[in-house]
């Protein structure tokens, strides 16, 4: 490899514009980490939403259902229903959530959770 | 060997297109071979071939290489009027009027390697702006644009100095020759 010899084709503006696009990059790498649109996990009272918490940090958040104080759990990348007054527990027998577009609905409560991804309408697309 | 009845006359003009516009497609076609580890990164090989016509005939006939090396390669990959098409198209337009741009720096501080890094990031951004608009109408594809950010700086620096390379050896005209 004759690294050297390619060192002459660049002119001083070239390195100026090398640099500068390399500080944009340099400047964009956080989003990768954490911005864009997160991932969240939506919790609705009868359609309407009453929450909408990231999954970048775990937290437990009560909400008022129907029948009384539910209890969602979230950690990074996951939420769950830790605890509903319902008489058969099935959003909180559903377990965690990972994916877009799962729910857990406590109807009795009258709530739902649901987890919004970052991949809305297309499966996959072909370059 | 039947003679067709009509017979277009292709100017020098039309050849030499042809030939770099042949030249990219082929480029393209082998591009599209080379695993990538993200959908959609590619190292714009065929951009060599563009910044070479537009260093030595100028930014017309680099417009007309590149678009025939979108719809022709296209084809040859089978992704004609799919939505990968319209992506190198958005692609293409935006580093070409970026090119259109950038050919005016005072070449005595910017050569092929500035226009092929600011071709680069035009081309992420104009695929970006369809991508967005349309076809993934979402903000999480905002997550990959450190990667096509990341690539096109890296592609984008060894294109141009591909470019620069290819270019050294053009025969020089005449007056020239007497400069060291």
């Amino acid at each position: 490899m004759r690294v050297k010899s390619f060192l002459r084709f660049m002119k001083p503006g070239d390195w100026a514009v090398l640099l500068l696009l390399a500080a944009v990059t340099a400047a964009l790498a956080p989003v990768a980490f954490t911005g864009g649109a997160a991932e969240k996990a939506v919790v609705r009272r009868d359609g309407v939403v009453v929450a909408e918490l990231p999954l970048t940090q775990a937290r437990r958040v009560e909400v008022q259902g129907a029948l009384g104080t539910s209890v969602i759990e979230v950690q990074p990348g996951r939420a769950r229903v830790a605890a509903d007054p319902g008489p058969r527990q099935y959003c909180v027998r559903q377990g965690w959530l990972t994916q877009p577009n799962a729910i857990a609905i406590c109807a009795p409560s009258h709530l739902s959770l649901s987890i919004v991804g970052r991949s809305a309408g297309h499966d996959s697309l072909a370059y | 060997m039947t003679l067709s009845p009509i017979e277009l006359a292709p100017s020098a003009d039309d050849h030499r297109i042809a030939r770099y516009a042949a030249a990219a497609i082929a480029l393209s076609v082998v591009e599209a071979a080379i695993p990538m580890p993200l959908p959609g990164v590619k190292p714009g090989l065929a951009n060599i071939i563009t910044l070479v016509v537009l260093a030595r005939y100028g930014w017309r006939d680099a417009v007309w290489v590149s678009l025939l090396r979108v719809v022709a390669g296209s084809l040859l990959v089978g992704q004609f009027l799919a939505p990968g098409f319209f992506l190198s198209l958005a692609g293409a337009l935006a580093s070409l009027v970026a090119l259109g741009c950038a050919m005016h720096l005072p070449g005595r501080w910017f050569g092929p390697v500035s226009q092929s890094l600011i071709a680069a990031f035009a081309h992420i951004a104009g695929q970006l702006a369809v991508a967005r608009l349309w076809l993934v109408p979402h903000d999480g594809l905002l997550y990959l644009v450190p990667f096509f950010a990341l690539a096109a700086l890296l592609f984008g620096l060894a294109n141009g100095l591909a470019a620069a390379q290819l270019l050294e050896p053009a025969p020089q005209p005449k007056e020239n020759l007497g400069h060291p």
